[in-house]
């Protein structure tokens, strides 16, 4: 069976400094996979690679056997067509930091967009979809409001919706509770949590280390663009191997 | 000598006013639409990451706005027939304002865009979308919104430069003005009302850009 998702080592240079040296990563349908790391480590870097926010210079990421972003024809690596990129793009969904939910489109708006335009859904069944995944995230009610007029843990609860409702393969968290106030961090990583128990397939940089040993079946520590340590939660957290990770997870608070 | 006003010489000759506002709305509307495009499309130029569409779009609005638009009307009505292009002087007149309001507008748009966060661009692309379909769902809307209190100061600045066309015997409302001032001598009255019909044709229009501010607010 092909694996999900194959990083095989992936490098990445903004100018000529290089933040990812060499990424070796490999997923299985339906992992959980958490990434921790002290800041500028890469974390969100890889991630942006794997949907191809962020160009990559050497190594291969292929999802369900595809290889994302590049093909290599006659020996010469060059970027695929703007179009193919565009659709592997959809094998993953991503939620970000700041949300990004379009300011202009109401909650169900933000959801339909993808499904209309990419999916091409008519109107109807879009609107029927968005309702369901709005009704998933708890935010059935809200789905007429605009971004401006939720709460942030609302906010990130819908543009969760709005990337689950692609029904994508990959789901990719960047640190989607960090800009939260800290009342607010707990709904949304309910909603993760209850995606995770559906079998969804989730890569999840984070700095919630509780979270993470609960609701990860595997734990990666990126270290100054490189794995450092990778295993299952309890060996991780309870038995580092590393110096790096003990140190690291010194610093960190387990709450 | 005393100037007793008397508007009677300027009500007979009213009609004769309303045709060249008419007129003058007309030539602004079609410039400023034509000038919406060029802008819009220029606007994408100034942003572009390429030097290839940067560079060119950088000269066009470095040009035109560093030339008085009475320079550019005259150029385009007595130069361009001697290069060969001959177009009428209601044509000629749209085109330069065309020309001249895509340069502003560009400007306009560009501030626009600027605004937006690269966030609303990624996550378009997160969900697939491609980069024209991102351009015409979130990026044109987001911008409009961005730029709509200041397009509308512009779009009423370019509908007065639409008296310009005057230099080339457009009848326009100062055109007509004019005219209306020569055959009847009552230059204080003439001018009174022109002027008059321009605040009110200005005022409504930013009633209007004020109205349509509103109609697209994002609530919150
Ligand atoms: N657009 C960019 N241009 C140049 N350098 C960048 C850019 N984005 C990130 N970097 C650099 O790449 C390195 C990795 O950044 P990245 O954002 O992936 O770290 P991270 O592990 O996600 O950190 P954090 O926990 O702070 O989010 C950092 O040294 C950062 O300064
Ligand atoms: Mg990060």
């Amino acid at each position: 069976m092909t694996n999900l998702l194959e990083i095989r080592d992936l490098h990445k240079r903004y100018g000529t400094v290089e933040v990812l040296k060499g990424v070796d990563c490999s997923m299985r349908q339906g992992d959980v996979i958490s990434i921790i790391g002290s800041s500028g480590s890469g974390k969100t870097t890889m991630l942006r690679c794997i949907n191809m926010l962020e160009e990559f210079q050497g190594g291969t990421i292929s999802i369900d056997g595809q290889e994302i972003g590049y093909e290599t024809v006659g020996g010469v690596r060059r970027r695929k067509p703007e179009r193919e990129i565009a659709r592997q793009r959809a094998l993953t969904g991503m939620a970000f930091q700041q949300f990004n939910l379009f300011p202009h489109m109401t909650a169900a708006g933000n959801v339909m967009l993808g499904l209309v335009k990419v999916k091409k859904m008519s109107r109807d069944e879009a609107r029927g979809l968005a309702e369901k995944w709005l009704d998933r995230v708890g935010l059935l009610s809200r789905k007429d409001h605009y971004p401006g007029q939720l709460s942030g843990g609302q906010q990130q609860r819908v543009a969760i919706a709005r990337a689950i409702a692609m029904n994508p393969k990959l789901m990719l968290f960047d640190e989607v509770t960090s800009a939260l106030d800290p009342e607010l961090v707990n709904e949304v990583l309910q909603v993760i949590k209850g995606l995770a128990e559906d079998g969804m397939s989730m890569l999840i940089v984070t700095h919630e280390m509780r979270f993470a040993y609960e609701v990860s079946s595997r734990v990666i520590f990126m270290n100054q663009g490189r794995i450092g340590e990778e295993g299952n939660p309890r060996e991780m957290f309870l038995k580092p191997k590393t110096e790096r990770l003990a140190e690291f997870l010194k610093t960190s608070t387990f709450n | 000598m005393t100037y007793s006003l008397n508007f009677a010489a300027v009500w007979r000759s009213f009609d004769l006013l309303l045709q060249g506002l008419a007129l003058s709305l007309g030539l602004a509307v079609v410039a400023i639409l034509a000038g919406c495009v060029i802008g819009l499309i220029t606007a994408f130029g100034l942003v572009s990451k390429s030097g290839f569409f940067r560079k060119p779009a950088g000269l066009y609005v470095t040009i035109i706005r560093n030339t008085p638009i009475l320079v550019l009307v005259l150029f385009s009505y007595f130069a361009l027939p001697e290069l060969g292009v001959r177009l009428g002087k209601i044509e000629s007149f749209v085109l330069t304002l065309a020309i001249y309001s895509g340069a502003y507008l560009a400007e306009v748009f560009r501030g626009g865009l600027i605004a937006i966060p690269p966030g609303q661009r990624e996550a378009g692309l997160a969900i697939g979308l491609t980069e024209m379909q991102i351009r015409t769902s979130i990026i044109i809307p987001l911008m409009l919104r961005n730029v709509l209190p200041s397009l509308g100061s512009t779009m009423i600045s370019l509908f007065k430069d639409t008296s310009l066309a005057a230099a080339i015997a457009v009848p326009e409302l100062t055109f007509e003005a004019r005219k209306i001032n020569v055959e009847t001598f009552r230059v204080i009255e003439t001018w009174i009302v022109a002027s008059c019909l321009y605040v009110a044709t200005c005022s409504l229009l930013a009633a209007l850009m004020r109205a349509v501010e509103r109609r697209l607010a994002v609530p919150r």
